[in-house]
């Protein structure tokens, strides 16, 4: 792999970057790998990465039905952050941020984690004591996260409106500082590039279509669009379409998928500082480096896989939007669109063993899982190449839901996430 | 600035009504008619903004929306004060009228003089995706210097500074027939859809007046007649039609599922006499019965060294400019094309005085029609050329060209001189809103284009947007389209039109060939997000083979034009460097909106007082002469307290929580949810959604109800009273009330359809009126006839119907406070009347009106749960010592089977038990968390938290309430509660706090 930097890119300027090379290969599928990745999203590329660095497994195919990073990777609204309530959830965020922190480093690749603070807003009574809650947990747990007045608010995020006479008026903020956005299709590259680089192979318009299985039950390969490919170990990394591929692997998993939809607004020069969020009103925003709002919003009432929502949804989250910063009435829509989440009862994911051996699930993000990227990446390629799961992903078994012992963030942030 | 490229005649402008726009602070004239674009030209101003990236001067490309370079800020009402500029405007579609102030964009000092010019210098390294291959030393130097720099060069205009001061409208509309698009297949497609007076149709267009392509066209005949001429009787037909609606000024943007089109209209940006208060834009949502797009097709420009100069231009859009605006861009014209329909362009620019000559990439050969009627008029042709490059820097000053040899070398160059170069690489059918349909696109090779397949709802595309260019063909097209959208058959047609044949036919080329290095020459695909071809084939190298990668590493397409004029040069380039057929490479998925649209539009009516409306009690008018702050609890505005002069919170909520246990207090309990279950199984309905028996709560008898999720944690909670054998009045919480009937409807609907039951939500029929304290019996006794109020009579938790001041009641028997209690429901137009009675006449008992600080202090001193606070959705019955409510017997109820999961069960779970900080006056805060030892090292592990918290002044000390791992069973034991500073020490309690003298309510 040659390395980027600023020396190879003058050295190439100066030769009409005649020299750059592919950043990952367009290998044929070998017969049989140590392990396969289904699904060639972050997660999935992230997963494949840390196999081949942390644990030297490098006979690794990643299988991509479409095109890598086409998935919710590409189509989130990048924020990362890590105060989350619950001590397991904050030791897989938290873990995923460290990571973050020196990613463009490790991987080569400037994923472009800009650490501009990411501000929850409160703005009733129960918003209030939730946020107090994870504020003090996070103390606790060593992340940081602080509570503004709506003054302090106003000075981090200027064109926040905190007038008592809004509909939902500003009581107060949790913001945390370490919290930020990422470039989210440089993540995916950054990854394949660094995979790639280690000899994992990268097999895009390769749809998983079965499971092999040996006579005693366990994983011999999966059957794909490109034929049989065989493999030790299988991890499931589909995001909102697990629920498809488990179903052809047999098995129904705990998870619903629905649309979620986010949108840009036409790029503007500097107007936005820090990442806001305020899950009373429905709304998340950031400005990217392009200059575009970037605006989250809702997920639809109905389970679906088609990747278009309703537009309801937007309207709804642009009423709270112009609501909470008026100077935005007059910008306008440039492009929307819509990812499938796959949402697991508790909202929290599913990062372990199934009841297939050799078989692995990474999946249940629903509206949160790029900012878990790294972690996820790295926790599960410890399961994947020990057969055991990582003391980290350990509680997020797909046993919790037998046992109940459920990690409820959303109910307990009333947050999503 | 005066027009000197203004032509003497012709044009459908309005020379009668001049009228003059503020450019960069020059007064800049034109007339009615007019866009700032066709102003701009007008006046010989060709330089209109600075690119993206390397902030190259730019013109005005086109003549429509899919404009990428010419955009404007526009402040347009200056003359009413702030709140009316936006960025980002296309100049060519800004209707030009007076007091209109525009300014370019993204340069600084000047439009002129822009010091971010020197990108361009450093664009050897500021290829595609150079930012992903540096900027990442030192580790902390990103966010803080690099990115800064970057933000601040990139974006285009400013966004506005203050709140839009327009409104906007919305509206629904149903329809048999949405016709898109009022171009020649539009109109025959609205004509043939209206024929039988029977259908709705509304046809939409985005331009000022219907005509699409025939407003740029002086030479088309139809039926012997100028084609405008069959416009206007079209469109005259359609108007004295009554079952057709023509909305100009109205872009469909969105396609969405169950032919939902939303469509937004401008209704007063074009109007300087527009009344103040006349909404700005109109959000249409249309559902349409079938729908037919004819959106026509863009012209692809052709990709050469310097094919940005300003006075580089589409060839179409020269055409327009001459013909609709009556403006000559130039007066010595090169028309480059590799399409027959550019040479109209010459035509027309020649008959309209300027010099012209063409280069064509075509071979003599490979030409039609149009060859030789462009050598009749005079015009030099040179076939079987290419551009070698632009020369010029703010505008066009000649065009290198070169003859290719039959080998594809490059022959000798010559230079020709000019100021404006109209260029057409082609066409390329609009099929957004098809694609946004999830209609399935189809590679069509002859027409070099992706064209609509197979429909995935009710409608069809006529004319150009499917690739069919000939002016007779799209007009029989469009009746066919129409037609066939209201199911009529062929033969119901009238006679088609007979139109005069058009130029059509193109030479699909990727980039003109050239002996320059091609690896050095800035040749542009995208022109507003400034990729070059180079930056494509950097992308391709680099592997990024599929478009939506190229899309993504190279940024082409993702502009505000979304990609119209540079998404098919961007697809074939890459399909040519793989060496693959166009498809292979994929195509993009195009999204909504098809233009940019104001979130204003899209927000409509909904803000300030319309944004979630918020709901108010009957009682709220009162609350509000009393002086009562409220907050804000789910979409309710609640009383929280009545200061009287003087008081703080504190000072208020300690009398009134004084006043209740001593006297009797007043409380607005309107908000609180109520659905009545009602039917031969409601009893049965009841028993499973609830944790608790049912079947045998007689008539007359309330009992507190919990309910849970499927999961087993608590949900909701409600007292339900039964009013008859098939009738439960059920209350809820105030912000569960609709996700509680949503959830039993789920349940009822899905789950359960075999039961007979009816759900009604009738929480705001009754204003709820509560009076709780010793002497609430007394304040009550008075009004009451038809019910007797004695204890013996009325005991507590039961219900009765009766009168109250006259008025028909549902009497409550219940407490929320420990304090005899009662609700009095009334219908809710007489809840204020029966209200000031019962508050006069409380005066004799020192009544005081509460608010719900107070209603959660009183609760909580004597340990009552309130769910959302106590409960987070991760809170069991048991958790909150209230396994009791949990039927042992029933053989099912929602969550029963969850309960037994081991968890749900197992030691050491939270529980809920009152906590007593030390320091009495100390109230610790709400969410706060509870740990053993304050001393043990971070990550600390932490024993529970805090829920409800509160000064009491019945107690004379804080209390409160928190969800502790074995709590019940280590009362008396102290523990650490987190504060903003540290810690604080508090002792386990039971929850509850206060001992209820008197007649207690017993709950």
């Amino acid at each position: 792999m040659r390395r980027f930097s600023l020396k190879s890119l003058l050295q190439e300027a100066s030769s009409g970057h005649q020299g750059w090379e592919r950043q990952w290969r367009a290998p044929e599928p070998k017969k049989e790998y140590d392990v396969i990745v289904v699904g060639g999203g972050g997660h999935g590329l992230a997963t494949a990465y840390y196999l081949a660095t942390v644990h030297g497994v490098t006979n690794v195919a990643v299988l991509e039905k479409g095109w890598i990073g086409g998935g919710n990777t590409g189509r989130n609204t990048t924020i990362v952050r890590s105060n989350y309530l619950f001590d397991e959830s904050a030791g897989l965020y938290e873990h995923a941020m460290k990571l973050w922190e020196g990613l463009s480093q490790e991987l080569n690749y400037n994923v472009m984690f800009s650490q501009r603070g990411v501000l929850m807003l409160a703005h009733n009574h129960h918003d209030v004591i939730s946020f107090k809650r994870h504020v003090y947990a996070n103390r606790l747990n060593g992340i940081d996260n602080e509570w503004l007045s709506p003054e302090e608010c106003k000075a981090y995020c200027p064109p926040l409106s905190i007038s008592p006479e809004l509909r939902y008026p500003v009581l107060g903020g949790a913001l945390q500082r370490r919290g930020g956005t990422a470039r989210h299709d440089a993540v995916a590259w950054g990854y394949a590039r660094g995979a790639d680089a280690r000899g994992v192979d990268i097999i895009q318009n390769c749809e998983v279509l079965g499971l092999k299985r040996h006579p005693d039950g366990s994983v011999a390969g999966v059957e794909t669009s490109r034929g049989t490919i065989g493999a030790k170990r299988v991890g499931v990394v589909a995001a909102g379409h697990t629920g498809v591929v488990m179903g052809r692997f047999g098995l129904r998993m705990p998870v619903e998928s629905v649309p979620l939809q986010a949108l840009v607004s036409e790029p503007v020069k500097p107007v936005f500082p820090c990442v806001v969020m305020s899950n009373a009103v429905h709304a998340y925003i950031s400005q990217s480096d392009k200059g575009e709002l970037v605006i989250g919003a809702g997920t639809d009432q109905y389970v679906s896989y088609s990747q278009q929502g309703g537009i309801q949804i937007i309207n709804h989250t642009l009423d709270a939007i112009c609501e909470l910063f008026p100077q935005f009435g007059r910008m306008r829509m440039l492009r929307s669109w819509g990812g499938i989440v796959d949402v697991t009862p508790d909202r929290s994911p599913i990062l372990g063993k199934t009841p297939i051996e050799g078989l692995f699930v990474n999946c249940g993000w629903g509206t949160g899982g790029f900012k878990a990227t790294p972690g996820s990446g790295h926790v599960f390629a410890h399961t994947l190449a020990t057969g055991e799961p990582h003391k980290i992903n350990a509680p997020f078994s797909l046993d919790r839901f037998r046992t109940g012992r459920l990690i409820d963030e959303a109910a307990a942030a009333a947050v999503a996430h | 600035m005066s027009q000197p490229f203004r032509l003497p005649s012709g044009g459908r402008i309005d020379r009668k009504r001049p009228l003059s726009v503020s450019f960069n602070g020059k007064r800049l004239e034109g007339f009615a008619g007019d866009t700032v674009a066709s102003m701009l030209l007008a006046s010989g101003q060709h330089l209109a903004g600075r690119s993206f990236k390397y902030h190259r001067p730019r013109g005005i490309l086109s003549h429509g929306s899919d404009e990428p370079s010419a955009l404007l800020s526009v402040d347009w009402r200056a003359d009413r004060g702030p709140g009316y500029r936006d960025p980002n405007n296309r100049a060519s579609v800004v209707e030009a009228r007076d007091s209109l102030v525009v300014k370019t964009q993204n340069h600084w000092p000047s439009l002129e003089t822009d010091i971010g010019a020197v990108n361009d210098l450093l664009s050897p390294v500021f290829v595609a995706g150079f930012y992903y291959k540096t900027f990442m030393w030192p580790r902390t130097f990103w966010d803080k210097v690099y990115e800064p720099v970057i933000r601040r060069a990139a974006g285009l205009g400013e966004a506005p500074e203050v709140k839009d001061a327009d409104r906007y409208s919305n509206r629904h509309a149903h329809c048999d027939v949405l016709v898109v698009g009022a171009g020649p297949a539009g109109l025959a497609a609205a004509l043939a859809a209206s024929a039988d007076g029977e259908k709705r149709v509304i046809l939409a267009d985005e331009g000022l007046e219907p005509g699409g392509a025939l407003l740029n066209d002086v030479t088309s005949k139809i039926d012997g007649k100028p084609a405008m001429d069959w416009v206007a009787e079209s469109v005259s037909t359609l108007d004295a039609r009554e079952n057709v609606v023509i909305l100009p000024r109205t872009t469909a943007f969105g396609y969405y599922n169950h032919n939902h089109v939303c469509m937004v209209e401008k209704v007063s940006d074009h109007r300087a006499d527009a009344p103040e208060g006349l909404a700005r834009e109109r959000l249409w949502q249309v559902r349409a019965g079938e729908v037919v797009l004819a959106t026509g097709s863009h012209e692809r420009p052709l990709v050469f060294e310097n094919n940005d100069r300003p006075g580089i231009m589409l060839a179409e859009s020269v055409r327009a400019f001459v013909n609709r605006w009556a403006v000559l861009p130039g007066n010595e014209i090169v028309v480059a094309t590799s399409s027959a329909s550019a040479y109209q362009t010459a035509l027309d620019a020649k008959n309209a005085g300027a010099r012209v000559s063409i280069v064509d990439i075509r071979l003599e050969a490979d030409c039609g029609p149009e060859l030789q009627t462009a050598k009749d008029a005079g015009i030099t042709v040179r076939s079987g050329h290419t551009v070698i490059r632009a020369l010029g820097k703010k505008r066009v000053s000649g065009l290198v060209v070169a003859p290719i040899d039959p080998d594809g070398a490059i022959g000798e160059k010559q230079t020709l001189a000019c100021d404006c170069v109209a260029m057409s690489g082609g066409w390329t059918p609009s099929v957004h809103l098809f694609s946004q349909s999830r209609g399935k696109l189809r590679f069509d090779v002859e027409l070099d284009a992706f064209v609509p397949g197979t429909s995935a709802q009710a409608e069809r595309s006529a004319g150009a947007c499917r690739g069919i260019y000939d002016l007779a063909a799209v007009i029989a097209d469009g009746l066919a389209a129409g037609r066939s959208a209201t199911g009529a058959t062929d033969t119901a047609a009238g006679s088609t039109p007979q139109a005069t044949a058009s130029f059509t036919g193109f030479q699909p080329v990727r980039v003109l060939p050239t002996d320059a290095d091609a690896s050095k020459v800035k040749a542009f695909v995208d022109f507003q997000n400034d990729v070059t071809a180079k930056d494509i084939r950097l992308a391709v190298r680099e592997g990024f083979e599929s478009i939506e990668h190229v899309k993504r590493y190279t940024t082409t397409g993702m502009a505000t034009d979304q990609g119209k004029t540079s998404n098919m040069n961007a697809l074939g380039l890459v399909a040519g460097i793989l060496d693959r057929p166009l498809p292979a490479v994929g195509t993009t998925t195009f999204r909504p909106p098809y233009t940019p649209v104001s979130f204003g539009a899209l927000i409509g009516p909904a803000r300030d007082e319309l944004f979630d409306p918020v709901r108010k009690t009957p009682i709220d008018g009162w609350a509000e002469k009393n002086g009562a702050v409220f907050e804000p609890v789910a979409l309710w505005r609640r009383a929280k307290y009545f200061p009287q002069a003087g008081e703080d919170m504190h000072g208020a909520v300690a009398r009134e929580t004084k006043a209740v246990r001593n006297a009797v207090g007043i409380f607005d309990a309107s908000t609180l949810g109520k659905i009545e279950v009602v039917g031969p199984d409601a009893a049965e309905f009841m028993n499973r959604i609830y944790t608790n028996a049912w079947l045998k709560l007689k008539v007359g008898g309330c009992r507190y109800g919990l309910m849970l999720r499927e999961d087993g944690f608590v949900y909701d909670d409600g007292v339900v009273a039964r009013l008859a054998e098939d009738r439960f009045h059920v209350t809820t919480t105030t912000g569960g009330a609709p996700r509680v009937l949503r959830h039993m409807e789920d349940y009822l609907q899905t789950e359960w359809p075999d039961l007979d039951v009816f759900l009604t939500s009738i929480t705001e029929q009754w204003a709820v009126i509560a009076l709780q304290g010793p002497k609430a019996r007394k304040v009550l006794e008075p009004f009451v006839s038809g019910i007797d109020l004695s204890e013996e009579a009325f005991p507590h938790m039961t219900v009765q119907s009766g009168f109250v001041c006259g008025v028909p009641c549902r009497l409550f028997r219940v407490s929320f406070t420990g304090e005899l209690g009662f609700e009095v429901n009334v219908p809710a137009d007489y809840g204020e009347a029966v209200w000031k009675a019962l508050y006069e006449e409380g005066g004799k008992h020192g009544i005081t009106a509460y608010g719900t600080e107070a209603m959660h202090v009183l609760r909580a001193e004597v340990g009552y749960v309130v769910v959302g606070q106590e409960t987070d959705g991760t809170v069991t019955p048991d958790d909150l010592g209230l396994s009791g409510l949990v039927s042992k017997v029933k053989a099912d109820f929602v969550g029963k089977r969850s309960l037994a999961r081991p968890d749900m069960v197992a030691e050491g779970r939270r529980q809920l038990v009152g906590l007593l900080t030390k320091n009495p006056d100390e109230v610790i805060d709400e969410g706060a968390q509870v740990v053993d030892d304050p001393h043990r090292p971070i990550p600390m592990r932490m024993i529970g938290h805090v829920t409800s918290s509160y000064a009491s002044s019945n107690c004379g000390r804080s209390i409160a309430m928190a969800l502790i791992e074995g709590g019940r069973g280590r009362i008396g034991e102290t523990v650490h509660v987190t504060t903003p500073g540290g810690f604080t020490e508090a002792v386990i309690s039971k929850a509850a706090f206060y001992e209820v003298k008197g007649e207690t309510a017993d709950a």
